[in-house]
């Protein structure tokens, strides 16, 4: 009884104020401050963004718009004006180290995502060590550039006394083979966090209904967390390769060469992985370098630019595609 | 008896010979029978013989998380081809206990396990017992359908597959189309084998759990809370289900639902939380177990009764 009082009470109550509470417009001068702000916050980034895509397409609009293909076939040269002039030596070294990246950071990365999530004793020494991961994504590349130098490139003391020295060797010293395992060092903690992503999102009900149908553990893993976790471990990757293609401060430590090249070796010319190399982003420095003495470098610069950002979009286009595909399998 | 023991002990000798380990309960359950007049008043009761053939016998049973223990002294045999149910109120330990019964409690890092619990006499805590061959024999249906993001026919050739039953052919097949006709889902799916099993209800799903389970031909079915994520529909098809899988299978099924346990049980365990006056913890006790019907007629425990008449919990 005492219940429906009440309610009748708040029922009257209610339509009492109701018909001015509803039809009177609320002022929300602050609100409406925030949402301008924060709009203009997007539009100003994008703004800057767009701004700096054009400008670099108006500049090497000269050599792309005349000779597209001369100029990806071309090769380093001392004039701008030269008619094989071009970026292909710096576009296969970025290729090469982008395949490279990807076959050594994606195994070892997601093998220590996998044994961090499922086969690590949760102890204090794990959460180290994955702070310890968390904090190498954030170490500058140029220090990386370093370790490479020292572990793949010289035959230095102290890797010869971990016995690494035979690196050096096998690499060639100053080769795109150390460039790529030296930026494949530089994103691995950036593949291991992602995969690590992954790996952890899968549902705790497939893993437990593997185990419940008699599956081992590496069983499990194989047939439940890898399939699951595909999707994300492969952007992680994408994106990872897309990043290190973009690394100019390394490859000049481990030795890129800005000037020519005496050999070009074709694409898939494995020969050509011990020898010296270059790429794109080396090419960009050194022709922005070159343009008070020759201003014609300037558009060549520029139309190198337009090749790099077409082939990181390149590669986030695929991993977004990937990924989407891999989602819709997974239903 | 001793026939029996030496079939179902086989699968565990994988891992070397027991018969040395002191692991085989030989005579102990000789003396175990009930005595007379009990038996009597059972068999009258239910169809089968109370005394039954034991499948699992837990004796003094602990289960700890750390130093937190969730499950109290347990003891109770479970019988063949007769379906157990676990009731209580929440966190009263019977999931984690029924977890102990295929070694699901392993895979949590802090969980540990004390007491004895015996299937077919074999100590399953013993060091030597592979988890692995545990749960191939006494598989699980779990609270929430998990189908697997595959087609429906690799859910159910899931578990044949990883235990080496089959490979992909004719006899793969034949076991995915004998385990989706028991757990009565083929007439619903056997025109869309290669779909995917998330397109099913949850209904569907969990009965495909079901016959994914069955797949690996286990002797045991743990169920835990199979119906809590579905229909009223769905839960009586399941209920039919089980009272049809009783036959081959030995189930042991946590429920919430008190109906469900009195309508599709032989026996019921009922559990109960104990507060720790001093330390405010709480544990998992194992109040009463009997038969369902006496449990839900004329329990001895005050507890019990206060629970199936709903004035507790």
């Amino acid at each position: 009884m005492a219940l429906t009082t009440i309610g009748t009470a708040a029922r009257q109550g209610s339509a009492r104020q109701g018909s001015a509470a509803f039809t009177q417009q609320r002022r929300d001068i602050a609100g409406s401050l925030f949402k301008s702000v924060i709009l203009l916050s997007l539009v100003l980034s994008l703004t800057i963004l767009a701004v700096l895509i054009f400008d670099t397409v108006a500049d090497g609009w000269d050599q792309l718009s005349t000779r597209t293909w001369d100029f990806l076939n071309g090769s380093l040269r001392s004039r701008s004006i030269d008619d094989k002039l071009g970026v292909k030596q710096g576009l296969y070294g970025s290729l090469w180290i982008g395949i490279i990246v990807a076959l050594s950071a994606f195994p070892v990365g997601v093998g220590a995502a996998v044994y961090l999530e499922e086969y690590a004793p949760k102890s204090r020494w794990t959460s180290i060590i994955e702070l310890v991961i968390r904090n190498l994504a954030g170490v500058p590349s140029v220090v990386y550039g370093l370790l490479g130098l020292f572990l793949f490139v010289e035959r230095s003391t102290i890797f010869g006394f971990l016995g690494l020295g035979w690196l050096a060797d096998a690499t060639g010293g100053r080769s795109v083979l150390s460039a790529g395992l030296t930026l494949a060092v530089l994103v691995l903690p950036i593949v291991i966090i992602t995969a690590q992503e992954s790996v952890r999102a899968v549902p705790s009900g497939l893993k437990e209904g593997a185990y419940g149908l008699g599956a081992t553990k590496s069983e499990m893993v194989r047939t439940q967390i890898l399939p699951y976790a595909a999707p994300g471990i492969l952007t992680g990757t994408l994106l990872a390769m897309s990043r290190a293609i973009g690394e100019a401060a390394p490859l000049i430590l481990v030795g890129a060469i800005s000037g020519g090249l005496t050999r070009n070796p074709d694409l898939w010319d494995t020969s050509g992985l011990r020898e010296k190399f270059t790429a794109l982003p080396i090419i960009i420095v050194e022709w922005v370098s070159e343009r008070g003495r020759d201003p014609g470098f300037a558009t060549a610069a520029a139309a190198a630019i337009v090749v790099l950002l077409a082939l990181v979009l390149l590669l986030n286009m695929t991993a977004i595609l990937l990924r989407n595909r891999f989602e819709k399998k997974r239903g | 008896m001793t026939t029996g023991q030496e079939i179902m002990l086989d699968p565990f000798k994988t891992k070397g010979s027991y018969e040395d380990q002191n692991m085989t309960a030989t005579d102990e359950r000789a003396e175990e029978p009930e005595p007379g007049p009990s038996v009597e008043a059972d068999a009258e009761r239910t169809e089968r013989p109370v005394e039954g053939t034991g499948i699992f016998d837990a004796e003094e049973l602990n289960v700890y998380y750390g130093d937190f223990r969730a499950v109290r002294d347990a003891s109770l045999k479970v019988n063949k081809n007769e379906i157990t149910a676990f009731i209580g109120p929440s966190g009263c330990g019977k999931t984690t206990l029924l977890r102990c019964f295929n070694r699901m409690n392993d895979l949590i890092e802090i969980a540990r396990v004390t007491g004895s619990l015996r299937y077919h006499g074999v100590d399953l805590y013993h060091p030597k017992v592979d988890p692995v061959e545990v749960r191939r024999q006494i598989g699980m249906v779990f609270q929430k359908p998990n189908p697997f993001p595959k087609s429906i026919w690799a859910n159910v050739a899931y578990g044949p597959k990883v235990a080496g039953l089959a490979k992909k052919g004719p006899a793969m097949d034949d076991i995915v189309e004998n385990s989706l006709r028991k757990a009565a889902l083929w007439d619903e799916v056997k025109d869309r084998l290669d779909e995917n099993a998330l397109g099913l209800s949850g209904g569907q799903q969990q009965r495909l759990c079901i016959a994914r389970a069955i797949a690996t031909d286990p002797d045991v079915l743990l169920m835990d809370e199979p119906c809590s994520a579905l229909d009223p529909i769905a839960t009586t098809r399941i209920e039919e289900l089980m009272h049809g899988l009783k036959d081959d299978y030995s189930i042991v099924i946590v429920t919430h639902n008190m109906q469900q346990a009195a309508r599709v049980s032989d026996r019921t365990a009922f559990f109960s939380v104990e507060v720790s006056a001093d330390s405010d913890t709480r544990t998992g006790i194992l109040v009463e177990y009997d038969s369902t019907q006496k449990i839900f007629s004329n329990p001895s425990d005050e507890r019990t009764e206060n629970y199936v008449t709903g004035r507790f919990g």
